[in-house]
């Protein structure tokens, strides 16, 4: 074989090459996402972050508006602090509030920002002041599992007449 | 109890040469190294083993990946029916793809398929006398012979790796979109979602080009250390494939502890 027909099959095998990484890295990875949008920065500080990870979406409404840019501990106020980064074609009054949302049952979390009323606008390095924490499991599944046993003990209460304690009625 | 002794002494014999020939071993890497240099003085060199190791080599990746990628795709739905969660197949597949699969089983079949190919040549150039004609015409081997195969290995690698994780990805979408009937949008969007263009399609890619480095050198070095006669020859590519798999093996837990253990 002559030495330019190899050069031509080698060639195209790069490509070959280059378009397979092209298509995991656009098709197959999250490159089409990546936004290049100016963006600003503001902090949020949560109770507890759940399984909030880096680069999560955060999205208002619905709409991705941003990712979550970093997310750390603050030593002053004993809470998680999460910086948001938001692109800079969205606004946000500064009483907006951000809460930490899963998507679907099992899905990943995000950060969900819902706008308030306020006349000025969250500022680059600006802090959202109301925030609500990531549903924990097991502090729900205990919460219902104390009510449940409370509804309990107090229908066994009136079924023996009222004074008795929970427990003592069998 | 002599016996027992010789025993005990060759056991520590074969310790001493297993590390004789990795100090062998890493000596003929820097010594190819050092001439590499012949790489931009004689591209066509290289592109000559581009062709012979990467081309070549591209059916084979290329059908097994296929292969892979509807298996990866009737079995991740097996499971991941019961959960009812058929749509994360996507992610599935891309995932075992990029990050594992996809390195792994390239590099093995390179170390069947292109590796052997080149200790062979290697040793029967050297049983030829071949190589010893050229140091005769003071032309030396190491630059000539040994560093253009060795790059041609490094750059086919990688690319026939994503080759194989692209096929694959194409060989689940097939059997879980077009014959079993998962929603589309659902099948790319999961996948999209999950896979991260650093964390795991570029260390997918430095995995591969790590493998593509090991697999060719012992394939080289299995040649080049090889006895020269045709039961040396053929003794030296058997060892091609068996330390080949091994290293791969080996050091696809090392990089996948290093790369995904956080």
């Amino acid at each position: 074989m002559t030495r330019e027909r190899t050069d031509f099959w080698v060639g195209l095998f790069i490509l070959l090459g280059l378009i397979a990484l092209a298509f995991l890295a656009l098709r197959a990875g999250n490159m089409s996402s990546f936004s290049f949008a100016p963006t600003y920065q503001v902090h949020a500080y949560f109770d507890n972050v759940g399984g909030l990870k880096v680069r999560a979406p955060v999205k208002s409404s619905g709409v991705v508006v941003g990712r979550v840019a970093e997310i750390g501990f603050d030593n002053q106020r004993f809470q998680a602090k999460v910086t948001l980064s938001l692109e800079q074609a969205y606004a946000f009054p500064k009483d907006s509030s951000a809460s930490i949302l899963t998507s679907g049952l099992l899905g990943e979390q995000y950060v969900g920002l819902t706008p308030g009323g306020d006349d000025k606008d969250l500022a680059d390095g600006g802090t959202i002041e109301f925030t609500q924490s990531a549903v924990v499991l097991e502090d729900l599944i205990s919460k219902f599992l104390y009510s449940s046993a409370e509804k309990e003990g107090s229908q066994q209460g009136q079924a023996t007449g009222g004074a008795a304690a929970p427990g003592t009625g069998q | 109890m002599s016996r027992l002794a010789n025993r005990i002494a060759a056991l520590g014999h074969g310790f001493a040469s297993w590390i004789t020939g990795l100090g062998a071993f890493a000596r003929l890497f820097s010594a190819i190294l050092a001439r590499s240099s012949v790489v931009l003085r004689r591209p066509g060199l290289v592109s000559q083993q581009v062709h012979f190791i990467g081309n070549h080599s591209l059916l084979i990746i290329g059908v097994s990946g296929l292969f892979v990628g509807f298996v990866l795709g009737l079995q991740g739905y097996y499971t991941l029916n019961r959960y009812g969660s058929e749509e994360a197949l996507g992610l599935l597949v891309a995932l075992s793809l990029t990050r594992e699969l996809g390195p792994v089983v390239t590099a093995l079949l390179f170390a069947g398929r292109a590796g052997t190919s080149l200790t062979a040549e290697i040793g029967l150039m050297k049983a030829g006398e071949q190589i010893a004609a050229m140091e005769v015409m003071a032309v030396d081997p190491l630059r000539r012979v040994l560093a253009p195969r060795f790059w041609g290995g490094v750059i086919a690698m990688p690319i026939l790796a994503a080759v194989f994780s692209m096929v694959g990805i194409l060989g689940g979408w097939f059997v879980g979109v077009i014959l079993i009937g998962i929603d589309p949008g659902a099948f790319w969007s999961q996948m999209q979602g999950g896979v991260d263009v650093i964390d795991d399609v570029l260390n997918g890619v430095i995995k591969s080009l790590v493998f593509g480095i090991v697999v060719t050198l012992i394939a080289l070095y299995q040649g080049w250390t090889a006895r020269p006669t045709p039961e040396g020859v053929s003794r030296a590519t058997t060892r091609t494939v068996v330390s080949g798999a091994l290293a791969v093996l080996g050091l696809d837990f090392l990089l996948t502890a290093l790369m995904f253990a956080h």
